[in-house]
């Protein structure tokens, strides 16, 4: 039995390490403590909080996030604004619906079922203003880069002026964890950018953290649901298999002693 | 097969005689099997399971997803956010099938090192090639729907080998993708095949399993037994306890991967919509695709590359008649088994470097690694059959002389283990 | 064997069963629940109607929740109409005060209960609604009188938020 155990432990081990290192960068990534890693990782429901804040007064600008809609900032295991704080946060956009009776299309306040507004009309827009590049719809980035959010943490705080003989054309700015080091978005974040609403002081360091946070739960916002669910079926599957074993053992003796 | 089963009941008897379930359901209970099976066996239970899971969670998928170029991923998404219990059922689907990959090679791999393809189960080992076949084709097709980036460039490519092909390579390419280059035709009809690929699966699964309950189970010793007899127990309980039991621990890692760590097995670049214009920085296959992407690319010909790929597969269908040896479990053949766990490693390194960009040493080793790989099969196994000095072979799984331990083969590895 | 080891073999036995039965109905319930209304079909439960251009004894149709609503602006005449109806001749007893809070206007799900056709609007012997499927006929109030509909058009949830704008659910 423990030596069975052993061994399933072992194949998951062995199995997820060699995928960590076929995905290992060369780059070390800046560390810091996610809440929502682990058995039982939660997300830090001001952090969320935070980095929508983020989020909106800094990344929305050129990023869009266009699998979310506000409902999801009231739903279980993400931010969890209460209904009028996101009915306030979706009324606050204007979206573009229609067409009316007219056949024409208006202007209206947000509601919990639309979408987050996105900053360009389209790719092509995104990129026109972007100087060609067009900065990713964040919804799912977190899940869409190798490092995934130490990536993301990292980055944000990687801008650093370019080491010498590295030359770099008009908008492209030097950035420690990109890959090539070479990137079109300006470093963003400066401390006290953004004055949060609870009070945290937002130097980038903090920032960073918190907006990360925030992707992650856009990237995976049933991750909460998914580890309750995993702990349990988890413990209910080690259950079950030790009275299977035993029942194993039972029927077997009929014949053997040993299994 | 007892023939003489008659129902108790009398409808039984009456439904049986028109249409013999019970008949096939008493076979399936009683069917005597080897006591002495060890654990390795019971990864065809596990097999079966995994098809039925891919299956019942492919359908309910298959309600939500979108097969359009342009809708696909934002179906995905849906399916993730939206559908009740969605993510579940995509996570269980997704690493559904690197967890059927992992069992069937470890099925695969028993069976080379038990000779369970030797005489008289060739068909059964040939059958098993063909759903292995089929399964990477309905893998394949399958990682092509979320429309990602390594869905779309790996499509791209992978089509592309039959563009090796001469003289009508291309136009077999513009067929396959039904335009210039993959795009919404050619993703029609991936989910059209990857629907129908199980049911195909299903269908040989039953062949392969028809085929098994002619001769009966190989075992570990390896040896042919007598049916029902001292040496067999009755498929159900003993085997089904068993093989539930296995199946129990096999599902703690799954659901470790599910619940824990689901996308470790797939690759990020897979969360960045299709993009026709941008190639990603490194495009890799599946994990269990890779010990083939190897040999693919360590062949400098573009023709022989995908000659040299298939061959590495077709050449285990030719395997009972390549491996000469009489004996059939590598437990009594020492230098077999020696040769057995290089291959192993070999495979093992095949899959490393297939991970590796192509290129400086990765691609040497790739390049000896192929090689050692068709030398096994061609060149080796061929003549240990005749050259190779083998162990006594016991009469029967319980024979006395050999400690009497039905679990011979753990006694004999134990045994070995604690000569060196 | 004692009869005691046999108590507990059997208790083995059905705790694995009992177990085991959990989770199949644990894994079961997924599969059957994917299959309700998904987080953003619900969330557009509710649609918001500008009913400022509809003129007396007009009727407009919207979509809500994919299926047709009537909004019907009522005439001095039809409202008379509507209110004399004794209860004892309706074959499903309903005050138009009830159905209509505000006599003028009449908002109620197009869908016959019946079999689910959309009603014919001032058609049939009542001067309400005629179901063209089956021939069912309903009043100015959307109340079956005549055919094999079993009830009377239902009212959805709905209320005024401003004199010009209705949201329905």
């Amino acid at each position: 039995m423990n030596k069975f155990l052993k061994i399933n432990l072992f194949i998951y081990f062995i199995l997820t390490a060699t995928c960590n290192a076929l995905a290992a960068e060369k780059v070390e990534y800046l560390k810091t403590d996610w809440s929502f890693k682990g058995l039982f990782g939660k997300f830090d429901r001001g952090s969320l909080q935070r980095g929508y804040q983020v989020y909106t007064e800094v990344c929305s600008s050129c990023h869009s996030m266009k699998y979310l809609s506000y409902r999801n900032l009231t739903e279980k295991g993400g931010p969890e604004f209460t209904e009028d704080q996101a009915k306030a946060i979706a009324a606050s956009f204007e979206v573009t619906d229609g067409p009316n009776a007219d056949g024409e299309m208006f202007k209206r306040p947000g509601k919990l079922s639309d979408k987050f507004v996105m900053p360009y009309e389209n790719v092509k827009a995104a990129q026109a203003a972007n100087g060609g590049a067009y900065p990713p719809d964040m919804s799912v980035l977190a899940k869409a880069r190798g490092g995934g959010v130490d990536y993301i943490y990292s980055l944000l705080q990687g801008y650093e002026d370019p080491p010498m003989g590295i030359t770099l054309d008009e908008g492209v700015y030097y950035n420690k964890f990109m890959y090539g080091n070479k990137i079109k978005m300006s470093n963003q974040l400066s401390d006290g950018l953004v004055e949060y609403a609870d009070g945290t002081v937002s130097t980038v360091e903090q920032m960073s953290k918190d907006v990360t946070t925030f992707l992650m739960w856009a990237a995976e916002p049933h991750l909460e649901a998914r580890h309750r669910m995993g702990f349990k079926a988890i413990v209910y599957l080690i259950i079950l298999t030790t009275l299977v074993y035993f029942s194993m053992k039972r029927i077997w003796s009929r014949i053997e002693t040993e299994v | 097969m007892s023939e003489e089963y008659t129902p108790k009941s009398k409808f039984g008897k009456w439904f049986n005689d028109r249409l013999p379930l019970l008949s096939l359901a008493n076979h399936l209970t009683d069917y005597p099997t080897p006591k002495n099976l060890n654990y390795w066996w019971t990864f065809g239970g596990i097999l079966t399971f995994c098809l039925i899971t891919q299956i019942v969670t492919g359908l309910v998928l298959a309600m939500h997803y979108i097969a359009h170029a342009d809708m696909a991923f934002d179906s995905v998404e849906h399916i993730m956010r939206d559908v009740n219990y969605g993510w579940l059922i995509r996570y269980i689907h997704a690493n559904g099938a690197s967890m059927f990959f992992l069992a069937v090679y470890i099925h695969i791999f028993r069976s080379l090192f038990y000779g369970s393809y030797k005489a008289p189960r060739e068909i059964i080992w040939i059958i098993g090639i063909i759903i292995y076949l089929l399964m990477m084709a309905a893998a394949f097709m399958g990682y092509v729907l979320p429309w990602g980036q390594m869905s779309f460039w790996g499509a791209t490519v992978i089509t592309n080998l039959f563009s090796a092909i001469p003289l009508v390579g291309e136009g077999i390419v513009t067929w396959l993708w039904g335009g210039y280059s993959v795009d919404n035709p050619t993703l029609t009809r991936f989910f059209t095949l990857h629907y129908l690929i199980p049911f195909l699966i299903l269908g040989l699964v039953v062949l392969h399993i028809w085929a098994l309950h002619v001769p009966g189970n190989n075992n570990p010793v390896g040896i042919d037994i007598k049916k029902p007899s001292k040496d067999t127990v009755p498929f159900h309980p003993y085997i089904v306890i068993k093989d539930g039991f296995a199946l129990l621990m096999f599902m703690i890692v799954f659901a470790f991967f599910v619940f824990y760590t689901p996308n470790i097995l797939g690759h990020a670049d897979n969360y960045i919509e299709a993009n026709p214009l941008v190639t990603p920085a490194h495009i890799v296959p599946e994990w269990y695709l890779l010990p083939f992407y190897a040999i693919l690319r360590s062949v400098p010909d573009k023709l022989l590359g995908v000659v040299a790929m298939l061959s590495a597969i077709f050449i285990l269908a030719a395997l009972p008649w390549l491996d000469t040896s009489k004996i059939r479990s590598a437990v009594f053949r020492p230098l077999y088994r020696q040769f057995y766990w290089i291959l192993v490693a070999d495979v093992l390194i095949l899959g490393y470097v297939g991970a590796m960009p192509a290129e400086g040493l990765y691609l040497l080793i790739a390049r000896i690694a192929t090689a050692y790989y068709f030398l096994h099969f061609l060149v080796i196994l061929p003549i240990l059959g005749y050259k190779e000095k083998t162990l006594p072979v016991p009469l029967s799984i319980t024979d006395p002389i050999l400690g009497g331990s039905p679990n011979l083969a753990t006694a004999r590895n134990k045994e070995s283990l604690s000569n060196k | 064997m004692s009869e005691k080891k046999t108590n507990r073999r059997d208790f083995l036995f059905t705790a694995t069963y009992a177990m085991g039965a959990v989770g199949v109905g644990a894994t079961v319930w997924p599969m059957i629940d994917q299959m309700n209304p998904d987080a953003s079909v619900k969330a557009l439960a509710s649609t918001e109607v500008d009913i400022s251009s509809v003129n007396p004894g007009k009727t407009i149709t919207v979509l809500w929740r994919g299926k047709p609503v009537f909004i019907r602006r009522r005439t001095e005449d039809e409202i008379t109409e509507a209110r004399s109806v004794k209860l004892d001749d309706l074959k499903h007893p309903e005050k138009d005060e009830d159905r209509a809070k505000n006599p003028e206007w009449l908002v109620m799900l197009g869908v016959c209960t019946h079999l689910g056709c959309v009603p014919l609007d001032q058609k049939g012997d009542y001067n309400g609604w005629f179901c063209p499927c089956h021939g069912s006929h309903y009043d100015i109030s959307g109340r079956i009188r005549k055919g094999p509909a079993p009830t009377n058009m239902e009212i959805p949830k709905y209320e005024f938020v401003n004199s010009n704008t209705i949201k329905i659910g």
